[in-house]
This record gives structure tokens, C-alpha cells and sequence, in this order.
């Protein structure tokens, strides 16, 4: 039991991450409609996010921005132990780029299957698509 | 389809739990992460760039080809929104609501009717239409200046606080979206035009593409801005952190028409004719 409560309290952002990843995924799996899916596909995308940032963290750190001058004027030099990483933070703002591209190109798919097929539900459209199967067939 | 779903994301679940149990604590200054390559771009970013702000040197500087594409990505999701949704095919409109400025009546013009002139007299409407709201439009005027110029500042002052092109572009296209929306999509693009907005938006591209260029003309290596050090006048170092703002620029200019594209082919399905 106490093991289990160290693991949640000093893992924390582990444990976050893989919820809302679980959350997203389930989303992109289960549910029929392209909308959900996109919003299931925004928030693995914003776990994933979280997981990098969260591993840049380091106690007793600061923001990656070096405080150029010390308190005499002079020029000091940065100890790495002082600043978190910068690196996962310069992955994860392209990350987000990559995520606003995806979803632009998504909602821009889902449009245009809403004006071919006037609804984004996939079981009627894949219904829809049998039909016409069908008809071209027989 | 649910069940299997399930079953398989709690799988999924358990084993990453798992992993997550070898992981380092949350916040350990000695975690391998921050160990091998961060410390040197902590250490060397003044000597080498003279930026202090790690996170700007890092993506424009040491990481500049993974941000070059970076930007190419975000031109081919605007570029991709146009090709999937614009639809130029002059089609007769349904039915078109006008509105007599003076009188304030509502005109339905149906399918093939004659459609009066844009002028003083009448005012194209969009079929869900709002009246004239004073509050949003003057909160609109009076905000977007200061978006504008806070997302100028952005750019600007990447190499000293949290900000960069990516972030100053997306607030910048912000300000045209929140213009779009609080006034409507027409007077938008009558503003910021889709040609010109296609257009800044592989201008950005150019310069980023076109600053590693000189640096090759300049005799070194693409992108490496210690190259413009004779342009600038300077010594190299800070060559690098003159180089660093003019690639800055371009992402923001990118960024920012893509987004402005982006929200003219979603919002108005491809028609640009009535938004949101």
C-alpha cells in the first residue's frame, strides 16, 4: 500500500499522461463520429505534450532564459543545474505546431465529407457506401 | 468494437503504468533526460549564439532544419485546407438576405433574382445574422491593435522571454480571426485578401529557406548565421542572434497566414462567402 502511494505521489505526471492518453485513444477507437475522434485525437496529442514537459521539470530550477548578469554586473556562467531542459520544451512547441496542422487538415477532411455525405456519423456512411456498392454492382 | 477498444487502451494502460514505474521521480535534476545533451545548450548558448533564452536558440539555431520543416508543415496544412474545401465555381447563391440600411428591412433575394449593388443604400447580410452589436465591435476595434502589437512583441522579444515566431504568429492570426468573427467573414478577407494571405504565407517560408541560402552564397554552411556577420557588421556571435530574429520573422509571418488560411476555408466551407 505505502509503495503504491509513493509510485502515485513522485510519478504523478506519469500517471496523468497515460489517462489522458487512454482517454484520447479510446476516443479514436470507439466512437463513431469523426468530430469525437478529433477531439480524441487532440487530447493524446496534449498528453504527449504533457509527458515532455513534465520530464524537462527539475527541482529548484527555473525557465530555460539565462540570467545574463549576476548581482556585480559581470558576466556569469549558466550552471545547467539551475535551468530546466530546454529540449523537450523546443520538441513539444513543434509538437503543437504539427498538432494545429492535424487538426486544420482533419476538420477540413471532416467538412468535406459532411458536404458529400451530409452527416460525419461512420456507420451511416459506411452504410451508405454499401448501398452504393450495391446499386453500381447489381 | 467498444469492448475490444477497451480492452485494448487498459491493456495499453497497464503496460505504460508498468514502464512508468522505472521512470526517474518527477523533478530529479539527475534524470537522464537532462544529463546528456541539454546541459551543453544551457552552458554554450552565449558563447555560441548570444541569446539567452535556451528555448530560442535551441529552435532556431542548433535545431534550425527541424524548424524549417517545421514551417513547411504548417504552409502544407494551409495549402491542404485550400485544395481539399475552396470551391470557385460561381454557382447562382440560394437565396441571398440584403438589408436596407436606411430602413433597416430585411431583402430575400431567391435563387436567379437580381442582386442590388453593394453600396450605402443595402448591406449583404449572412443568413444567421446577428444585429449590430455596439459592445462587440467596439471591443473588437479597440483589442485587436493591442493583440497585434503585443504579437510584434512577441516576435521580437523571442531572444529575451518566453516568445518566437511561433507563438507571436499564432497570436497575430488571432487578431484577424477575432476581426472575422466579430465583424464578418467578407470584410475580413476585403482586409487581408486570400492571395495575399497565400502569398505571405510562403513568404515566410522563403526567408526561412532563403536566409540558409545566403549563408551557402556567403561561402558556410546552410543556415549557419555566423555567415551574415559581415552583412550585420558585427562579430559572429551575435551574427547568429541577428540571424536567429530575421528566421523568427519568416515562422511568425508563415504562422500567421497559415492560421488566417486555415480559418477562411474552415469557417466558410470553402465558399468564403458567410462565416461563423
Amino acid at each position: 500500500m505505502n509503495d503504491v502511494l509513493t509510485f502515485i505521489i513522485s510519478r504523478s505526471n506519469y500517471i496523468i499522461y497515460i489517462l489522458l492518453m487512454m482517454l484520447g485513444m479510446y476516443g479514436i477507437f470507439a466512437k463513431k463520429n469523426y468530430m469525437k475522434k478529433i477531439i480524441g485525437m487532440n487530447i493524446l496529442q496534449t498528453a504527449i505534450i504533457l509527458f515532455f514537459i513534465s520530464i524537462s521539470a527539475k527541482r529548484g530550477a527555473t525557465i530555460p532564459i539565462l540570467e545574463i548578469h549576476n548581482d556585480h554586473g559581470t558576466h556569469a556562467t549558466a550552471q545547467a543545474i539551475n535551468y530546466i531542459n530546454p529540449l523537450p520544451h523546443v520538441l513539444m512547441l513543434t509538437a503543437i505546431v504539427v498538432a494545429v496542422a492535424t487538426l486544420g487538415v482533419a476538420l477540413a477532411m471532416a467538412i468535406k465529407i459532411y458536404t458529400d455525405f451530409k452527416t460525419i456519423e461512420e456507420d451511416k456512411i459506411l452504410s451508405e457506401l454499401e448501398k452504393n456498392a450495391k446499386n453500381e454492382n447489381g | 468494437m467498444r469492448i475490444t477498444g477497451l480492452i485494448l487502451i487498459l491493456l495499453l494502460g497497464g503496460l505504460l503504468i508498468y514502464g512508468a514505474l522505472d521512470f526517474p521521480i518527477w523533478g530529479d535534476p539527475q534524470s537522464p533526460a537532462s544529463n546528456h545533451l541539454s546541459p551543453y545548450y544551457i552552458e554554450h548558448t552565449m558563447t555560441d549564439t548570444s541569446v539567452p533564452n535556451v528555448v530560442t536558440s535551441v529552435l532556431a539555431d542548433y535545431r534550425g532544419y527541424d524548424t524549417m520543416f517545421e514551417t513547411v508543415v504548417i504552409f502544407t496544412a494551409g495549402i491542404v485546407s485550400f485544395f481539399l474545401l475552396r470551391i470557385f465555381k460561381k454557382a447562382v447563391p440560394e437565396s441571398r438576405l440584403y438589408r436596407h440600411i436606411p430602413t433597416g428591412v430585411t431583402l430575400r433575394i431567391e435563387k436567379g433574382g437580381k442582386v442590388p449593388d453593394e453600396s450605402n443604400h443595402f448591406e449583404r447580410i449572412d443568413s444567421v445574422w446577428i444585429p449590430y452589436d455596439l459592445v462587440i465591435r467596439t471591443t473588437c476595434r479597440m483589442i485587436i491593435p493591442f493583440i497585434q502589437i503585443f504579437a510584434l512583441y512577441v516576435i521580437a522579444h523571442g531572444h529575451h522571454s518566453p516568445g518566437g515566431g511561433f507563438q507571436g504568429g499564432v497570436i497575430f492570426g488571432a487578431s484577424v480571426v477575432l476581426f472575422a468573427i466579430g465583424f464578418n467573414l467578407r470584410q475580413a478577407i476585403k482586409q487581408l485578401g486570400e492571395k495575399f494571405v497565400t502569398f505571405m504565407c510562403a513568404l515566410g517560408v522563403s526567408i526561412y529557406a532563403g536566409t540558409g541560402i545566403f549563408c551557402v552564397l556567403m561561402k558556410s554552411k546552410y543556415l549557419d548565421y555566423s555567415a551574415l556577420a559581415a552583412l550585420f557588421g558585427t562579430d559572429p556571435v551575435t551574427a547568429r542572434s541577428h540571424g536567429i530574429l530575421i528566421v523568427e520573422i519568416g515562422v511568425g509571418i508563415a504562422v500567421m497566414a497559415a492560421m488566417i488560411m486555415l480559418y477562411y476555408n474552415l469557417a466558410s466551407a470553402g465558399k468564403h462567402d458567410e462565416g461563423l
